[in-house]
């Protein structure tokens, strides 16, 4: 089996999976709990500063979407940080990595941006023994509006200034969460490295409404007839979150910078996929709140198999491997001719291909009389929109044509050469060859 | 040219394909978009039921979810870890009266997750790579005996020799595997899957199987006792209860488990001898599976009788209902009175029965059924002569099969409780295992 054992700034853990700031790690029965089904880690539910704790509604907070059969895709949440006084989470995290000494125990805070405020608070979180601090710097609701979270987390220069303080105040790692409220996720992953942080984690969760109760004709959850927008987090979100990613570990002023990856981490694959786009680890808060703590086992089966399957000893040997093959839409290929073929033992007929493509797309796939569906290749553009809504698992497949061979769509003849967009004819600043 | 409708007993009564196609796999294995689809539908839930209902705690949803995310050799070995055996048991178990009787979904929406099969997806693509899964721990030196090479035993052996042990498997027949090769129906266990079993589970290293050796005629307890640090009895059942009515010596009288044992042995299944006409006495597994396999090889006539009714009938509705779409009949509330014929069996003659104040007995209406065979599926019995405590007629054990002497484990459908299951066998091999490891290092 191979070994998960993850070193993440210096922090050690069995494995790379550990769970984001949230409820799942509100609390020292939940991360006791979490620690003894499997999880390599967690990052404490954020703190606030010392004084009367926050309060949350005492309504619903939650709201979903859903997938067929009822599967958790999206959730959101208008929960706030802690609710709880901080030195009750400060003894219980002081007790808890004394008793798990093998597991990163991180503690997230948000409090005021002010100086004397972290000046107070990061000697107390370095007492507790844990390994290491992450800013809240995202929160989108509630605490931004009083100046904390993504009110912090969207103006680079405030972030480089709380992450200056904490490396004053505070001697282990200093990981900065950030929101990915913002249009260009580089700058503040900038100011976070040039404040002195170790590591930047991504994403918080991003502004949303998931429904809105047209009875009532009011967003949801609904709190006594009124609503907010929240934070959107699981499944949905990881697209988002790994592109995110990908801007930070191929950026130049950020390359090699470490990250922890976050947002929808719901299976081994989805970790793998953080790890090769430049994540240390993963955590993950909306597979927990849904299937509960177990489900890191089979995270960590999966990743474990897949590692061996592929000669992987550890989790550095493929950390980054899908970096260099992010590029920028104008390198691609273009050059490059594919074809989609439909296998017809694996086709039931829907005809959802058909009518994505013959309604939405090149009306590339004919449909006989009796029900059989075949792709024109003199039409097909490769555009994949068959692939993706065919229900069958590689019933539909994109078959790259040889080089050499005609393609019956433009007539010409596949190069197999590579040639992009900078140097394409039609691009008025192509610059030429010469 | 025999066919369906030739008189008395005999074989040829189908062609060569419509045998194999009779024989095929019962349910046939899971196409890679059906696992998708069947999967999906699992909702991890939590505390499951299903793990409850299942007698070896099999991590049902974890194993589901580790197939749905693309691993099922990982998958499989979440089965594996509980029930070596998990590759026959995903054939044989009647899942509707276990984990799938319970599923949330069947209960919700009357149809459950298809537990079963998804299991045997797991488990035949992990077996069908090259390497074992497992590895023998450091050796303990120890040694033990098992009498048995049944599920029970295999079991037993398996996380023995795991645990560093070596095992010594003794079997009085001359194939290992027990009941899995020579009792269960052909078309749950096709392609001699039971014999491949056996070799993949010997294949951690650590067990021995000798064939031929019976207990109390080639091998004693007292001997073993003395060569061996522990014994595990898993013999079965294989005595059978014999049908006590007048004529039942008349030729076409058979014992269902001796027919059904010498189909499994078979290598071309037209040669069987069939009748015209079967009837087949008994309520249970072995009554069904004799039922439905005379009906496939040809049968044209086949009922099952039974003497009280339906709802008492050890074989689940499923099996009565796989009986049924077969073609055969089912007769309950009849009691076999005796064998008519002339030399060979022509008919058998029931009495109706009725439940008088709580007992069963006889209304004197009679009805015969014409029978050229006769399958008698009554039970069966302990067939180990052993000096050891019993309760009823198996070997009494308490705990994690203990039995009455000191060294001496006992597990499967020879073992008190239980319900003569191959699944139930693999979890008392298992347990038993445990123990034996574990007293044995506790007296190290
Ligand atoms: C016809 C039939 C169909 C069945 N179908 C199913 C089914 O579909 N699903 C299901 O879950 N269960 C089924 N069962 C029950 C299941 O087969 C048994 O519960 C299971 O095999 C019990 O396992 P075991 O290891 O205890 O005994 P067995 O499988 O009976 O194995 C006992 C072994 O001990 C050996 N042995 C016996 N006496 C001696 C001796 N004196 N010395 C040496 N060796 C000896 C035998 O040769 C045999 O190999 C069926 C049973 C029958 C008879
Ligand atoms: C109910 C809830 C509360 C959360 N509270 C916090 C918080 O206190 N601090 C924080 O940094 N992130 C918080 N998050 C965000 C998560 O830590 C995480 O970044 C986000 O949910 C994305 O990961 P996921 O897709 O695995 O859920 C919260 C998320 C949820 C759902
Ligand atoms: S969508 Fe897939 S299954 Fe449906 S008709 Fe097209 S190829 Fe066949
Ligand atoms: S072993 Fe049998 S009862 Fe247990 S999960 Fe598998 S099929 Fe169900
Ligand atoms: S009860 Fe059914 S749905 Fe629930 S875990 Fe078991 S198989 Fe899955």
């Amino acid at each position: 089996m191979a070994d998960l054992t993850t070193d993440f700034l210096g922090i050690k853990s069995p494995n790379p999976f550990w769970l984001a700031s949230a409820p799942p790690t509100d609390k020292e029965y939940n991360v006791r709990r979490a620690f003894e089904a499997g999880w390599g880690g967690v990052v404490w539910k954020t703190l606030g500063s010392d004084g009367p704790p926050v309060v949350n509604v005492n309504g619903p907070r939650y709201g979903v979407i859903h997938g067929a059969d009822r599967r958790v895709l999206g959730l959101n949440n208008i929960e706030l940080i802690t609710d709880r006084p901080l030195d009750v989470n400060l003894a219980e995290i002081t007790r808890v990595k004394k008793d798990y000494p093998d597991r990163a125990l991180i503690v997230s805070l948000m409090v005021p941006c002010e100086e004397e405020a972290w000046k107070e608070v990061l000697p107390k979180v370095e007492a507790t023994g844990a390994d290491g601090i992450e800013l809240n710097f995202g929160c989108p609701h509630g605490m931004s509006e009083r100046g904390m979270g993504a009110a912090v987390g969207q103006v680079p220069e405030y972030i480089e200034m709380v992450t200056r303080w904490c490396k004053k105040y505070y001697s282990k790692p200093v990981i900065v969460k950030l929101t990915p409220n913002i249009t260009d996720i580089r700058a503040p992953a900038e100011a976070a490295k040039r404040g002195g942080a170790d590591a930047v984690s991504l994403i918080n969760t991003i502004n949303s409404i998931v429904s809105v109760d047209l009875d009532a004709m009011c967003p949801e959850p609904s709190i006594d007839g009124k609503g907010t927008h929240g934070g959107y987090c699981g499944p949905a979100v990881k697209p988002i979150a790994m592109s995110m990613v990908s801007e930070i570990a191929r950026a130049p002023a950020t390359a090699g910078f470490p990250i922890s990856g976050i947002g929808g981490v719901t299976t081994w694959r989805d970790a793998a996929e953080y790890i090769t786009l430049g994540c240390g680890n993963v955590q993950v808060c909306t597979a927990a709140m849904t299937y509960g703590f177990k489900v890191v086992q089979e995270m960590i089966s999966g990743l474990s198999q897949w590692m061996d399957e592929k000669g992987h000893t550890s989790i550095q040997d493929f950390m980054g491997a899908a970096v260099p093959n992010t590029t920028d839409w104008q390198y691609l290929n273009l050059n490059y001719v594919a074809k989609a073929s439909i296998n017809q033992n694996d086709c039931i007929s829907c005809g959802r291909c058909f009518a994505a493509c013959e309604d939405t797309s090149h009306q590339a796939i004919a449909m006989s009389d009796d029900r059989k569906f075949s792709v024109v290749d003199a039409e097909c553009v490769a555009c994949n929109l068959c692939v993706e809504v065919c229900p069958v698992e590689g019933c539909i497949t994109m078959v790259p044509q040889t080089a050499g061979s005609v393609d019956p769509r433009t007539g010409q003849t596949v190069d197999g050469s590579y040639a992009n967009w900078t140097t394409h004819p039609n691009n008025p600043g192509a610059c030429a060859a010469e | 040219m025999t066919s369906s409708m030739t008189p008395g007993i005999a074989a040829n009564r189908l062609g060569q394909d419509e045998l194999a196609n009779n024989f095929a796999d019962l349910h046939m294995p899971l196409q890679p978009h059906e696992v998708k689809v069947a999967a999906d539908r699992c909702y991890f839930c939590h505390d499951a039921p299903c793990v409850t209902a299942c007698p070896t705690d099999i991590d049902i949803p974890l194993f589901i979810r580790q197939i749905s995310t693309g691993t099922p050799e990982a998958a499989a070995k979440t089965i594996f870890d509980m029930n070596i055996l998990g590759g026959m048991c995903a054939r044989v178990c009647p899942t509707e009266e276990l984990c799938e009787q319970v599923c949330v979904r069947e209960v919700a929406e009357g149809k459950p997750v298809e537990i079963g099969r998804l299991q045997r997806h797991a488990t035949d693509t992990l077996m069908a790579q090259d390497a074992h899964p497992y590895k023998r721990a450091a050796s303990t030196g120890k040694k033990i005996a098992i009498v048995g090479a049944g599920p029970a035993g295999l079991s037993c052996g398996h996380r023995l020799a795991m645990l560093g042990n070596e095992v010594m498997i003794y079997d009085a027949n001359p194939k290992a595997g027990g009941l899995n090769e020579y009792g269960i129906a052909a078309y749950k266990s096709t392609n001699d899957f039971a014999q491949s079993e056996v070799d993949w589970l010997k294949s951690i290293g650590g067990i021995t199987i000798e064939n031929g050796q019976g207990l109390g005629r080639d091998i004693h307890l007292d001997q073993l006792a003395s060569d061996f640090d522990a014994i595990f009895l898993s013999v079965g059942l294989s005595g059978v209860n014999a049908l006590a009515i007048d004529g039942s010596e008349k030729d076409g009288v058979q014992d269902a488990v001796k027919f059904i044992n010498d189909l499994r042995q078979s290598n071309d299944l037209a040669t069987i001898p069939i009748g015209r006409n079967v009837v087949v006495i008994g309520g249970g597994m072995t009554a069904v599976d004799a039922a439905v396999q005379s009906k496939l090889l040809g049968a044209e006539q086949v009922t099952i009788a039974y003497r009280r009714g339906r709802d008492a009938m050890s074989a689940s509705r499923y099996e009565q209902d796989l009986a049924a779409s077969h073609g055969v009949k089912l007769l309950f509330n009849a009691q076999p009175n005796a064998v008519l014929g002339n030399g060979a069996a022509t008919a058998v003659e029931f009495e109706y029965t009725a439940q008088n104040a709580g007992k069963l007995s006889g209304t004197g209406e009679m009805i015969q059924i014409a029978a050229d065979q006769v399958f008698s599926a009554i039970g069966q019995t302990l067939n180990a002569d052993v000096d050891l405590k019993l309760e009823g007629r198996k070997i009494a054990i308490t705990g994690a099969g203990r039995t009455s002497r000191a060294g001496v484990w006992a597990g499967g459908d020879c073992a008190s409780g239980g319900n003569d299951l191959t699944v139930t066998a693999v979890a008392e091999g298992r347990d038993a295992a445990m123990d034996i490891h574990e007293t044995l290092m506790g007296a190290a």
